[in-house]
């Protein structure tokens, strides 16, 4: 335990991953959507996944409420940060129902281990298809989606587990700007709520509008960090992606120009 | 799925109860009272044969439909572990020490195969333990090579012709003049296997997510990699050191019941394990049943015989209708 940690909070200090992450130190809010935008190879996806506590780095440690997330049991870990992958991947051609139910699994209950009821997992995953507006095709096969109804499912097995912490790794790749606006506002609504939500993303725009901060990766590193307008500024836009670029609209709908 | 699962028993049972009456002789059931050696053909000759084709069938049936899941690809075989092949030479080690005069006794063959089993299980763990499906799939791909060139060896070296034609044909698998001692070794191992594909269910199901999603679901990837490798060692190499190598019953049962299932991987592996006892029992009444010169069908030759057509037309039907991308599950 370090001292004074605050309860409610993710923390990456000081993390390594050789030729991914150089010292790397970010703490996350709940009741906040934090883009993570960067170039490709920039580390954003090993950031998250090391936030995940999927990957433990070589140097530094990540924190979850006070208590180091390599040192958590699994299911204790798995209840309070949800993860969504970037592949999307579903091997079988599961319903939406079964799929969603997936999310549930770190509290249901197992033979020795105290959890949550069928009949609570059950509405559990109703709650969570009704979230994501997915009651109507509940029982459809998941390979019969659209692209963007699938990535709606993909978000309602992540909320299924009601985790304190989503943390996403471009949700939005393949989806169209309808899609992925809405799964943009399903995000902030769980932020609403009091989640606190890190998505990885690579439209600056969708980033600038939708965030309520956002973290610019470069080479392993974060290099901007703070609200929309500062983090992505036409300067950090110039240092990191190579491009001269500046803001045009106003809060909420910013569109980005670039000249160069 | 308890529909499924109770259908599937009922069916089981029903074929089990008509294959202990059928065979070269015809049992009346109503005869027995009156008949001793009736009876003793009942007890001693057809009842652990079929026992033998429930806990054969059932081990490779379940371990069958956990490969699959754990490997998220629907055409994955018990055997693709190495497992298999690695018993198979512990049996055929068995027989060639005995042809050249060493006495292994009646339990050596299933001994070594365990063995066998044992020692592919601990070099899977060594070498691939910390490594995903891949390095898995791999280091059993390769066990299984070598395991099947040691075989080759032993057979091109056989001390007599008469072990040659031994091996050769326990290779084929049959469930022919096996006895009570054969069903004691297979039916627990089985068992014990299956039990532990039940215990590591819910695992799988999470994979279908892909690993991070699954580990990120709280998911102990070391866990459930030991336990499915243990599963697979108890339920293949039991399955082998009575039968030898029986092939596709892994792949095809699970195969034709997932579209029967709500496609979840916990919800097949019951399913596969009474289907696979289902397809064993039925297709050696069949053996039984056919005369052949010399003896009778071997069980091995008549699923591969029955299975490669079968297995042709799925994939001409699923040609047919084209790939569905992504969802492999829904394949046919």
């Amino acid at each position: 335990m370090s001292s004074g940690q605050p309860r409610d909070e993710l923390s990456a200090q000081g993390v390594q991953v050789a030729g991914r992450l150089a010292d790397v130190s970010l703490t996350l809010a709940p009741a906040q959507v934090t883009a993570i935008c960067g170039p490709n190879g920039a580390g954003k996806s090993t950031l998250l996944a090391a936030l995940t506590g999927l990957l433990v780095p070589q140097d530094g440690r990540v924190w979850l409420n006070g208590g180091e997330l390599a040192q958590m049991a699994d299911r204790d870990r798995a209840r309070a940060i949800g993860y969504l992958p970037q592949a999307g991947e579903v091997a079988w051609d599961l319903s939406v129902r079964a799929l969603v139910g997936l999310g549930v699994m770190p509290w249901a209950a197992a033979p020795l281990r105290p959890g949550i009821g069928v009949a609570e997992q059950a509405a559990r995953v109703d709650s969570a298809l009704a979230t994501m507006d997915l009651m109507a095709m509940a029982d459809r096969a998941v390979s019969t989606l659209s692209g963007g109804e699938r990535a709606r499912a993909l978000l309602a097995r992540v909320l299924a587990g009601q985790p304190r912490w989503i943390l996403a790794d471009e949700p939005l790749a393949h989806l169209d700007l309808s899609h992925a606006r809405t799964l943009m506002a399903a995000l902030r609504a769980q932020a609403r709520r009091g989640v606190g939500v890190a998505v990885v993303v690579h439209d600056l725009t969708m980033a600038m509008n939708h965030a309520a901060r956002v973290v610019v990766m470069h080479e392993g590193r974060i290099v901007a960090d703070g609200p929309p307008v500062e983090a992505l500024s036409p300067d950090v836009l110039h240092e990191v992606w190579g491009v001269r670029g500046r803001w045009l609209g106003d809060v909420g709908e910013w569109a980005l120009a670039i000249s160069g | 799925m308890t529909r499924l699962n109770g259908l599937l028993a009922m069916v089981l049972l029903l074929a089990a109860g008509v294959s202990l009456l059928a065979g070269p002789v015809w049992v009346n059931p109503l005869a027995l009272s009156q008949d001793g050696r009736v009876a003793a053909i009942l007890i001693e000759l057809r009842l652990p044969r079929v026992l033998l084709a429930v806990a054969v069938g059932s081990g490779l049936g379940a371990a069958g439909a956990a490969m699959q899941a754990y490997l998220r690809n629907p055409l994955a075989d018990p055997g693709l572990f190495g497992i298999a092949p690695s018993a198979a030479l512990g049996a055929v080690g068995a027989i060639w020490l005995g042809a050249a005069g060493v006495p292994v006794g009646p339990w050596g063959v299933p001994v070594l195969a365990l063995i066998g089993a044992g020692g592919a299980m601990a070099l899977l763990g060594l070498i691939a333990a910390r490594g995903g499906a891949i390095l898995f799939t791999l280091a059993g791909m390769m066990i299984a090579s070598l395991s099947g060139a040691l075989t080759s060896l032993a057979i091109s070296l056989s001390p007599s012709p008469f072990a040659l034609s031994e091996i050769v044909a326990w290779l084929m698998g049959a469930l022919a003049d096996r006895s009570w001692t054969d069903v004691w070794v297979a039916l627990p191992l089985s068992l014990l296997g299956t039990a532990c594909f039940v215990l590591v269910a819910r695992d799988l199901d999470a994979m279908s997510l892909g690993m991070a999603a699954a580990r990120s679901l709280g998911v102990e990837p070391r866990r459930l990699q030991a336990l499915l490798v243990l599963g697979v060692g108890l339920s293949v190499g039991g399955s082998v050191a009575v039968a030898g190598i029986i092939g596709f019953v892994g792949l095809v049962v699970p195969h034709l019941l997932r579209p029967l299932t709500d496609r979840r991987p916990s919800s097949l592996i019951l399913p596969s394990a009474l289907g696979g006892a289902l397809l064993l029992v039925v297709a050696d009444s069949l053996c039984r049943l056919w005369p052949l010169a010399g003896g009778e069908l071997r069980l091995g030759i008549a699923l591969s015989l029955l299975g490669a057509p079968f297995f042709l037309t799925l994939l001409w039907r699923m040609r047919a209708r084209g790939l569905q991308a992504g969802a492999t599950g829904g394949w046919i």
